[in-house]
């Protein structure tokens, strides 16, 4: 199939993010809105870009806090940048961030912008605490109550157990079943062992803590600077972990029969990552020399209440139609590591003849060779703030395509709702 | 052309106050006439049943009395006069027959105040720029036309004197509160307001509640409880003027006549006090000193037309210690521009950056800026170990450690960025800007920044071309300096530049007298007393007896045997005592407050302690040194002009403003005389006293540095 490039061409000329913390650590304190911005201002100077330049601000961002509904525009409202810049904010889901990315991407396509800041985050230490319905209606009916004495009624109702918090929980509001809940499913269906994940984490740790200890990962991290402390790194990355010490670890989902461990998924993670996106000829005219182009992605979905996390299964074959290049054109691919299990079941299908079938394809639509794929470790190691994990990926990526002189480099995501995304970058 | 401008709607008469061919509005002599005339024709219109005042001008209702006419009074005769006519024109304001309502955007200040004051309603938008005082006390005089008057009424004695004696500006919301206007509106709605506030007085007289309370009505509205305030005021104003300030004082004594012996009596107190205060010759420096900032704030340091300044939106600061943090927290918090912050490690480029948002935390604290503000300004910070994020930078400042081969290091890294690189500053105090941009790339684009310690809050800079800088980098620097809210002096590229030039020999002297068993307390209260606002041994604990070491290191080896450093620093030095810095110098230090006078000093110096040097004589070693070293170096052609010259050192020294300044000093003294006194001392005391050459001709032909 020709490949014709739809409009123009949008360029990835810089990425940048956060460390990511664990939740509840360094970035305990401070607001998702703050790791969002931080992203974006550095990513601003180490691109030596003026503000003025940008035309759009997209950030994905998965648990929005009610106090900043629409984090994008708090980002566009850095003093940096012209108070006119406007912005929005998504949800795809774990694949916002990535799907950020491609808003901005189709934007500059379309003729619509000619450079786009778009990024993600996810602050899970500054999730909105919900009171319990009848409280809620409780408080709304003291407001509107006209006398103190009618008040105080109001809240002769009230119950200890009203008083108890609800907070969202990762679980599919279609099917009440949890991400963690759904890759041990998808473990047992795809007959995924134990041991299988527990090598992609141990591998996933590896890398990262070789690329940080190297220099690749930490020149994508904004340094952070805390009260008591700069911060640099990820703080989720264990050089020192072994199969041994991940075999240890009981499995949290199903005590008895199950494989999926915290060792083997992703942690709930604290961060923002941020990419500048040019058309091709606004790059060069600003000076700028492009790490990668998007050349195509695909967007799919199955049913939540079959195997949530297969997304990918589908989005892949279809972005890489889309890009018009095969599996083997590919010299280098991002998966997002949700869970060890969820990896492993979309290689399987991949690589599956019976797979290729269900897709009417001729042949599978390829096999994973690990020493192409996710070459700086994943999210298991590197965590995995919702929002921000796509644009995370897709620098890293773009970076690694550079340094390897790849011409095209897939990524894979899989996302809540049982959502898959898929995106193809290529290189000159 | 007129100044007032008339329109009737509905019976209310629109007086819109534009003097024309001025930026802003200011109340003259020659202005009265038209008032008296318009006013007349109002009165006797039948179809008018109120009036509203409002401005012509988008940035001011009235500036102040225009300061220029006052300059021409030579006598407290004519200047009791000019208070007079004030007076007497505020009080027909006052009993027009129909009521005058003011409505107020922008600044409201001195005569400007005093008018709205005798109007009978005041509308004010509370817009930031709207601000009303009253600021003769800054000028050596006070509010002459009623103001000391009306405004006690009006807000009390002790919100009135709070106002009045330091000279206060306040924003229009807290005009609001303490009750100086009688509605906060937004500008929009300003004009509509006022009208109808006119429509709604011209039926009935507005009854206002006193104000503050219980308080208010045991100290405001109680002549035994003005008493107590009073007196608490004057103490107050004793304590801060040192007694060298004869107008807080006066205006105090006005203030209460007014309150105590009624409008009359208060009102031929205040013209006469206006009067004599008018012609002192603290009220001439003070009006000097204004003229000079004034003129210096449209002064951008090269002949005008030569070059246009730069814009400047994103600064890179080079060094985060104590002097970088704070040019960058002071760039953010006054010039509001973006400010990356690089150090050699990320560690210090964290400290530094704390810092620098710690004085956007102090503003916060003390409500100059909303919580708002202080997230926008704090995001304009950001901070790197590497250039990345410089090469799009306008201006550089660098503040690294003082050491000309590294300085000369960060010159060529900045200029590596590329070709468009930014305008270099270096902020040094002791190497020669020359030296710094020897083998630069770009000579044409550096320049000396000297800021002063703490950045925050020394109000002057310095800026120090070399021979290649161009007009563009100069008048670049110079706007942004003022950006930064500091008074900013071009100096010459020579050692000590301005200020720490003519502060060596005093510095210097300090410490003779100091080894010659002066106790330090002495020295200090000797100069606090002629007017400074500290020592000279308590600024060198202040400034780090490190930093004065080496200043006075490279001024002796610049200028010789007259500038050799007294012995006694390096003494102390050498005891690890850094000053204020460390805890530990020549006063005592507990948790960073001054306790007093270390005694451990003199034995560390082998003397003990008497006065046999008398007071005068302190004095005069340490003044004249500095007078004698100012005219050298105006000789010199340090500063560009006298003006420049003492200004430099009442804002870079706290050189006692009500003097005006060495310069100014040496005119008034006569230089005839200071060159015979400096002989004297000369001959007492040694060779450094010998009268500079240029100080010693000017004496000769009668010469002064500034013309009658």
């Amino acid at each position: 199939m020709p490949f014709t490039t739809p409009g123009r061409r949008a360029a990835i000329v810089a990425g940048v993010r956060t460390p990511f913390a664990k939740s509840g650590t360094v970035f305990r304190n401070v607001p998702a809105v703050d790791l969002a911005r931080h992203a974006a201002k550095e990513l601003l100077y180490r691109a030596e870009l003026s503000g003025a330049e940008v035309d759009e601000v997209v950030f994905g961002q998965v648990v929005p806090s009610v106090l900043c509904p629409n984090v994008a525009r708090e980002v566009s409202l850095l003093p940096q940048f012209p108070r006119t810049i406007p912005a929005y904010s998504l949800n795809r889901a774990c694949a916002s961030g990535a799907q950020a990315v491609a808003n901005g991407a189709d934007q500059i396509a379309f003729g619509n912008a000619d450079v786009v800041l778009a990024g993600g985050v996810e602050s899970l230490s500054d999730i909105p605490i919900l009171h319990s319905r009848r409280f809620s209606q409780m408080l709304v009916d003291a407001s509107r109550a006209r006398s103190l004495g009618a008040r105080l009624g109001v809240f002769a109702k009230l119950r200890p157990r009203d008083l108890v918090p609800v907070s969202p929980a990762i679980a599919e509001p279609s099917t009440g079943e949890s991400m963690g809940q759904s890759s041990e499913k998808m473990a047992k269906e795809n007959g995924i062992s134990r041991e299988a994940q527990d090598r992609i984490a141990l591998l996933s740790h590896q890398r990262a803590a070789a690329a940080t200890a190297d220099g690749r990962m930490t020149a994508e991290i904004a340094p952070w600077f805390g009260r008591d402390e700069v911060v640099t790194t990820d703080n989720g990355i264990r050089a020192d972990t072994s199969l041994e010490a991940l075999a240890k670890l009981r499995p949290v989902f199903d005590r008895r029969h199950g494989s999926v461990t915290a060792g083997n998924a992703s942690p709930l993670t604290d961060g923002a990552a941020a990419v500048l996106l040019m058309a091709e000829e606004k790059a060069r005219a600003l000076g700028h020399r492009p790490l990668a182009y998007v050349r195509s992605y695909a967007v799919t979905a199955v049913d939540p209440g079959w195997q949530l996390l297969m997304g990918p299964a589908y989005a892949v074959p279809q972005a890489l139609d889309r890009a018009g290049i095969a599996w083997g054109d590919l010299g280098l691919v991002e998966i997002h590591e949700a869970f060890a299990a969820q990896v492993l079941s979309n290689t399987q299908a991949w690589a599956s003849p019976d797979w290729a079938a269900k897709l009417g394809r001729a042949a599978p639509v390829g096999v994973v060779d690990w020493d192409k794929t996710n070459l700086l470790g994943g999210s298991i190691a590197i965590g995995h703030p919702f929002g921000a994990t796509g644009a995370r990926i897709v620098t890293t990526l773009a970076n690694e395509m550079v340094r390897r002189d790849v011409q095209f480099g897939l990524i894979s995501i899989c996302a809540q709702g049982g959502m898959g995304f898929a995106m193809v970058l290529e290189r000159a | 052309m007129p100044m007032l401008q008339t329109t009737v709607e509905n019976g209310i008469a629109v007086v819109t106050i534009d003097l024309p061919g001025e930026p802003v509005n200011k109340l003259s002599t020659a202005a009265g006439p038209e008032f008296t005339e318009t006013l007349g024709r109002l009165r006797d219109d039948p179809a008018v049943r109120a009036v509203v005042l409002i401005s012509g001008k988008p940035e001011n209702f009235i500036a102040g009395a225009d300061i220029e006419e006052f300059t021409r009074l030579r006598t407290a005769a004519e200047a009791e006069a000019l208070s007079k006519h004030g007076q007497d024109m505020m009080n027909s304001v006052a009993a027009f027959p129909k009521p005058i309502v003011a409505a107020i955007h922008g600044a409201c200040l001195g005569g400007g105040l005093e008018l709205a004051l005798a109007c009978h309603y005041r509308v004010a938008s509370d817009h930031p720029k709207t601000q009303l005082g009253l600021p003769e006390i800054q000028l050596g005089i006070l509010p002459g036309a009623g103001g000391c008057q009306r405004l006690p009424r009006l807000v009390g004695a002790r919100a009135a004197l709070d106002m009045i004696l330091a000279g206060k500006t306040e924003r229009a919301a807290k005009a609001y509160r303490i009750g100086i206007v009688d509605e906060l509106v937004p500008q929009a709605i300003l004009r509509r307001v006022a009208l109808e506030a006119a429509d709604r007085v011209a039926r009935e007289r507005p009854r206002r509640r006193p104000r503050g309370g219980l308080t208010g009505a045991l100290l405001d509205r109680n002549p035994l409880g003005r008493r107590l305030v009073y007196r608490g005021a004057r103490a107050a104003v004793l304590k801060k003027t040192g007694g060298h300030y004869p107008a807080p004082l006066a205006a105090l004594e006005v203030v209460r006549e007014g309150l105590e012996r009624g409008l009359e009596a208060g009102l031929a107190l205040e013209r006469r006090r206006f009067g004599e205060l008018a012609v002192t010759d603290v009220s001439r420096q003070l009006v000097q000193i204004f003229f000079a900032t004034t003129a210096l704030k449209k002064d951008d340091g090269v002949p005008a037309g030569t070059a246009e300044p730069r814009a400047v939106e994103r600064v890179g600061v080079i060094g985060s210690g104590f002097m970088g943090s704070g040019i960058a927290g002071t760039a953010v918090s006054q010039a509001e521009v973006e400010v990356r912050l690089k150090d050699a490690d990320l560690e210090r480029v964290g400290r530094g950056l704390a810092a620098a948002a710690g004085i956007l935390d102090g503003r916060l604290k003390r409500r100059r800026i909303t919580k708002y503000e202080h997230a926008r300004l704090t995001a304009l910070l950001s901070g790197s170990a590497d250039f990345r994020g410089f090469a799009t930078s306008d201006l550089v400042i660098e503040a690294v450690f003082e050491d000309l081969a590294v300085k000369r290091q960060v010159v060529a890294e900045v200029e590596g960025l590329g070709e468009a690189s930014p305008i270099f500053a270096t902020n040094t105090s002791t190497i020669p800007i020359g030296r710094i941009a020897e083998g630069a790339r770009h000579p044409e684009r550096i320049l000396g920044m000297h800021f002063f310690s703490p950045v925050d809050r020394m109000p002057l800079l310095e800026v120090i071309p070399t021979a290649a800088t161009s007009p563009e980098t100069i008048a670049t620097a110079v706007k942004f300096g003022r950006r930064m809210g500091k008074t900013v002096i071009v100096v010459a590229d020579r050692p000590g530049f301005w200020v720490n030039r003519i502060l060596s020999p005093y510095m210097n002297e300090a410490g003779l007298l100091l080894s010659e068993g002066v106790p330090i307390d002495a020295i200090d209260r000797t100069m606090t007393r002629f007017g400074f606002p500290v020592g000279p041994i308590a600024l060198l604990d202040e400034v780090g007896l490190d930093v004065a070491a080496k200043a006075g290191g490279v001024m002796y080896e610049a200028f010789g045997e007259r500038l050799r450093p007294a012995p006694t620093l390096a003494a102390v030095l050498a005891d690890g005592r850094q000053g204020r810095k460390n805890g530990r110098g020549f006063y005592r230090y507990e948790k960073g407050k001054k306790t007093g006078v270390d005694p451990a000093v003199y034995r560390l110096l082998g003397v003990s302690p008497g006065t046999a040097v008398s007071p005068h004589t302190i004095e005069q070693r340490l003044v004249y040194l500095m007078l004698n070293e100012a005219a050298m170096a105006v000789g010199e052609r340090v500063v560009r002009t006298p003006r420049d010259g003492d200004i430099g050192a009442i804002f870079g020294i706290g050189f006692p403003p009500f003097r005006g300044g060495p310069l100014r000093m040496i005119d008034a003294l006569g230089a005839a005389k200071v060159v015979e006194i400096l002989r004297s001392l000369e001959n007492a005391f040694g060779s450094r006293f010998a009268p500079a050459r240029s100080l010693a001709e000017m004496a000769e032909r009668g010469g002064r540095f500034y013309e009658r």
